[in-house]
């Protein structure tokens, strides 16, 4: 409701109407940052190569899902731009090296404070590219993002003394899914860059967007050209990047299919290779769990993004003597999902995210129903423009159904019964996957006995889809290996010392190995510490409730710092705050007034030289 | 159809053995409600005017007196200021508070105040808040208030029963008290923040339920921890558990702590989520607050004029 000074004109038979049947309504979040960031590059970009945008020959449209209108235009990455970046990539390499563990935390730390300082964009422009909800983009995607970056500023400078006999791989080529654009993306950069590599990134044809405002911010924290570069584009892009003889290390996720190809290209390469690849994993409920808390699971396990989840509870597991309980439960939860356009506020289901994946999950219920499949959806109907899938349960399901063995990647679980706690760790694991699983029970003991014999990179027991950058996340089978976050998943961008070809590519590592204060490179400098403008309402310094920021600049238009950006309900708190001091300031005595603006006048004379280089840099 | 009060059940010590309540679940649940629902515009003028009908207008200091009194139920019946019921087009529909809820002495005067108005009047009783008082004195207190006028009484259970797991007395107490009643309705205080654990709220809520109240209410504002958003929704899937297994439905109503009308707006979402949009009227569901009116008033005033109004510019309660 930003920037809605009046509010005359109220329709007053909306008003009567929501009072009487207390629907929710429409609750857009506002696109006009986002879109304005958009128009400012012309809704064309480039490839983000050695620090600057380079134009492409050929470009392919993003689009918006939820509405099927176009967003921009990408250039489709051809091999002579993955090799530039490639080219960029190496040349920034021995620097970035020698800068040392405790530069690189300053810039991970940046990254992730100008994420923080944009979050809101970067979470709108999520939601428009991707289609999922703004909910989940503001709530989970670009706060876990946001994380990320943190811990491995945390890392990157305890690297030296925590791995002493590996050095980077080297420069990293990373492929990455439309399902979470912005969070695969940290996911990958963030501990590549805290073990000293650079990186090519490339992001799915269908979401590039928040990849190429990543760009932007790395270049507004002024991260060495070449470090990050992002190549925009489909298969072929990947499979350039993929056989490209400069790159040490190759970081996918995405299908299992195309894993496998890359596995062949990399094979006897020397390549390093790590995969996070499809899943199909077991939501085990025993009838001691506490059937509320499973049904609000299976809403976070099957309908959180779609379902297009690698590790997305897509198999229920359900002990025979609750079956027909919970699935009543779930029923009646599932009418009360909403579907709709991916920046509206109240919804829990948004966009698939193309066409194509659309075609795909409605072949695959067809299927699963030739097959005897029951499918279950709710009365109500998904709108009729735009790229939707109702949430679905398929019931008469056996393992030997094709439903219950391949990836759906959609909002459609199917749901078998078990008889005992051995049947159900044998159906959990009747899988070609390993990705994850959920165990649902109040006894602690069955919770313990159960997890540990099923094979999936991750269990939960009573959630599912939790994330943090200190747990590593991967699979076994063919779900990839290679961990993603924790310590565990730094090793995926090391490799040990006495690997020969090291020495090709890292430029005298030994310098580095002894960490200390003096190691600092002087010549190149260390970047200085981030800081966040915030604004200061009621004694305490606070983020902006919009959660954006803008730019302040000096006389020539340079990039001074960014400011918070304030909103209707900051000025609200702000003035509330001012009202509430007004009465205990107003009957303090002038003397005692007197004594706190000389106390303010005392600290402004020892900070003089900061304020009037502050101001000769704003004003010139 | 006219609605069918709940009368109760015998007492099923079966209906509740067997719960299980997982505390971090319904802590998530609880955390998330008011980010997956919002209500904006019209939409939100239309639900706070709902949530204004929902409200018992309370107050219950120990320095209460008639005049005090007067002026809440004098803004029970007024709630909203004229010119913004006008402009949210509600100026021909009588908005007032569901009740005012007041102790037992200043029964008399709000039902004096409260005439010929549809605003009820609730009194609190069974030695609110703690409850301790002998049992004949705690039901004496109730029926004194009903005869004074009250159409609705709050009591409060005894904890300790809940903490004992004393089932069955405290079923026998909550059946004595709605006999105590009468035609009065009967609002069951469970004051969760002393109850310990999620599960002693829902085998709480069902053994209240089973003895005869017609709504479930969470706390007396005088706990240190009041109205949260876990624990109703724990009493929430109680009463739908209950109307599934009885088919009567029990009101809910949080009290305690409730100021913001966006924390109302997020007891509603949690109500018509879980239960359902039927709850969401004066029968099914109240609020116990005081300040909540006012920032309510807040939000529709700023709604009407695009600004935000200082407290001084509503009519005090």
């Amino acid at each position: 409701m930003e920037g809605s000074a009046s509010k005359q004109g109220l329709r007053t038979d909306i008003i009567a109407r929501a009072f009487e049947n207390m629907e929710y309504g429409p609750a857009p979040e506002s696109e006009a940052r986002a879109m304005a960031w958009l128009d400012a590059h012309k809704r064309r970009f480039g490839h983000f190569i050695d620090g600057r945008w380079v134009e492409g020959s050929v470009h392919f449209v993003t689009r918006s899902p939820a509405r099927g209108t176009v967003l921009a235009e990408v250039p489709q990455g051809t091999e002579a731009d993955i090799d530039l970046a490639v080219q960029a990539a190496r040349k920034a390499l021995p620097k970035w090296q020698v800068l040392g563990g405790h530069a690189r935390a300053r810039y991970l730390y940046a990254l992730a404070r100008a994420i923080q300082k944009h979050h809101r964009l970067f979470a709108v422009l999520e939601s428009l590219d991707n289609g999922k909800p703004i909910r989940e983009s503001r709530d989970i995607d670009v706060p876990l993002v946001i994380r990320h970056f943190h811990h491995h500023a945390g890392w990157a400078p305890l690297i030296e003394r925590e791995f002493p006999d590996w050095v980077p791989v080297g420069v990293v080529g990373q492929i990455i899914p439309w399902n979470f654009p912005l969070l695969m993306l940290a996911w990958k950069i963030a501990p590549a860059l805290a073990t000293g590599n650079t990186v090519v990134l490339k992001p799915a044809e269908f979401t590039p967007l928040t990849a190429l405002l990543f760009a932007e911010i790395c270049k507004e924290i002024n991260l060495p050209p070449g470090v990050v570069n992002i190549v925009t584009g489909d298969g072929r892009t990947g499979a350039a990047l993929v056989r490209h003889p400069g790159v040490s290390k190759i970081a996918f996720t995405g299908s299992t299919e195309v894993g496998r190809i890359i596995r062949e290209a990399t094979a006897g390469s020397g390549k390093k290779l790590s995969l996070e690849l499809g899943g199909k994993s077991p939501f085990i409920v025993f009838e001691d769990a506490d059937l509320d808390a499973v049904v609000e699971g299976v809403v976070d396990a099957i309908w959180f993004n779609q379902g297009q989840v690698c590790c997305a509870g897509s198999r229920i597991l359900v002990q025979e003597s609750i079956e027909q309980r919970l699935l009543a439960r779930l029923r009646v939860r599932m009418e009360k999902l909403r579907i709709g356009d991916s920046l509206d506020k109240a919804i829990d289901i948004g966009a698939i995210v193309d066409q194509s994946q659309l075609a795909r999950v409605v072949g695959l219920v067809e299927q699963g129903e030739r097959e005897g499949a029951k499918r279950w959806q709710p009365s109500w109907a998904c709108p009729e423009s735009g790229c939707f899938y109702p949430p679905t349960i398929l019931t008469n399901v056996h393992p030997s159904s094709t439903v219950a063995q391949v990836e759906i990647f959609g909002p459609v679980v199917v749901v078998m019964a078990f008889r005992t706690p051995e049947e159900a760790v044998a159906l959990a694991n009747n899988t070609v996957y390993g990705l994850a699983a959920s165990i649902w029970t109040e006894n602690i003991n069955l919770a313990l006995d159960i997890a540990p014999k099923i094979k999936a990179g991750t269990i939960w027991i009573n959630c599912t889809n939790v994330f943090d950058a200190a747990s590593g996340f991967g699979g076994y089978r063919e779900s990839g290996y290679g961990r993603e976050g924790g310590k565990e998943g730094l090793y995926e961008y090391l490799k040990p010392r006495w690997m020969s070809e090291a020495k090709e590519i890292i430029e005298e590592p030994e310098v580095e190995a002894e960490f200390s204060s003096s190691s600092f490179p002087r010549d190149i400098g260390l970047p200085p510490i981030d800081r966040t403008a915030k604004l200061y309402i009621s004694g305490k310094q606070v983020r902006p409730d919009g959660g954006y920021s803008y730019p302040v600049r000096g006389p020539q238009g340079e990039l001074v710092g960014l400011a918070a950006l304030g909103n209707r309900k900051d000025i609200r708190n702000a003035v509330e705050a001012a009202l509430g001091a007004f009465s205990s300031w107003s009957r303090m005595s002038a003397y005692q007034r007197a004594q706190i603006l000389y106390y303010i006048a005392e600290n402004l004379s020892v900070r003089r030289e900061e304020f009037a280089a502050r101001l000769a840099q704003m004003t010139g | 159809m006219a609605f069918e009060r709940n009368p109760g059940t015998e007492f099923r010590l079966d209906w509740i053995e067997d719960i299980y309540v997982n505390r971090s679940a319904a802590e998530r649940r609880a955390a998330t409600i008011g980010t997956r629902r919002t209500v904006k515009n019209e939409w939100q003028i239309g639900w706070l005017l709902k949530a204004i009908t929902l409200i018992d207008l309370t107050t219950l200091s120990g320095d209460d007196t008639p005049s005090n009194v007067k002026r809440l139920c004098a803004k029970a019946k007024r709630p909203v200021r004229e010119d913004i019921l006008k402009a949210v087009g509600f100026s021909d529909r009588p908005i007032t508070t569901a009740a005012v809820c007041v102790y037992h002495s200043l029964v008399p005067t709000a039902v004096e105040e409260l005439r010929g108005s549809p605003v009820k009047v609730a009194a609190v009783s069974t030695g609110f808040p703690a409850g301790l008082s002998p049992l004949e004195a705690r039901l004496e207190e109730v029926r004194s208030s009903v005869r004074e006028g009250a159409s609705e009484i709050d009591v409060v259970i005894q904890r300790g029963l809940v903490l004992r797991n004393e089932w069955k007395r405290l079923y026998d107490e909550v059946r004595a008290m709605r006999e105590a009643a009468g035609h009065a309705h009967l609002k069951a205080i469970l004051a969760t923040g002393e109850l310990a654990t999620l599960r002693n709220v829902a085998k709480a809520s069902w053994v209240c339920m089973m003895g005869g109240a017609d709504f479930i209410k969470t706390s007396t504002g005088k706990e240190a921890i009041n109205a949260t958003l876990p624990a109703s929704l724990v009493m929430i899937r109680s009463i739908r558990a209950y109307a599934e297994r009885t088919g009567y439905l029990v009101g809910f109503k949080p009290a305690g702590g409730i100021r913001s009308a966006r924390q109302a707006l997020e007891y509603m979402y949690l109500v018509c989520e879980e239960l359902g949009r039927e709850w969401l009227e004066p029968h099914l569901f109240r609020f116990g607050a005081s300040a909540l009116l006012s920032d309510i008033e807040r939000q529709l005033e700023y709604h009407v004029t695009g600004r935000y109004a200082a407290f001084h510019r509503q009519p005090m309660i």
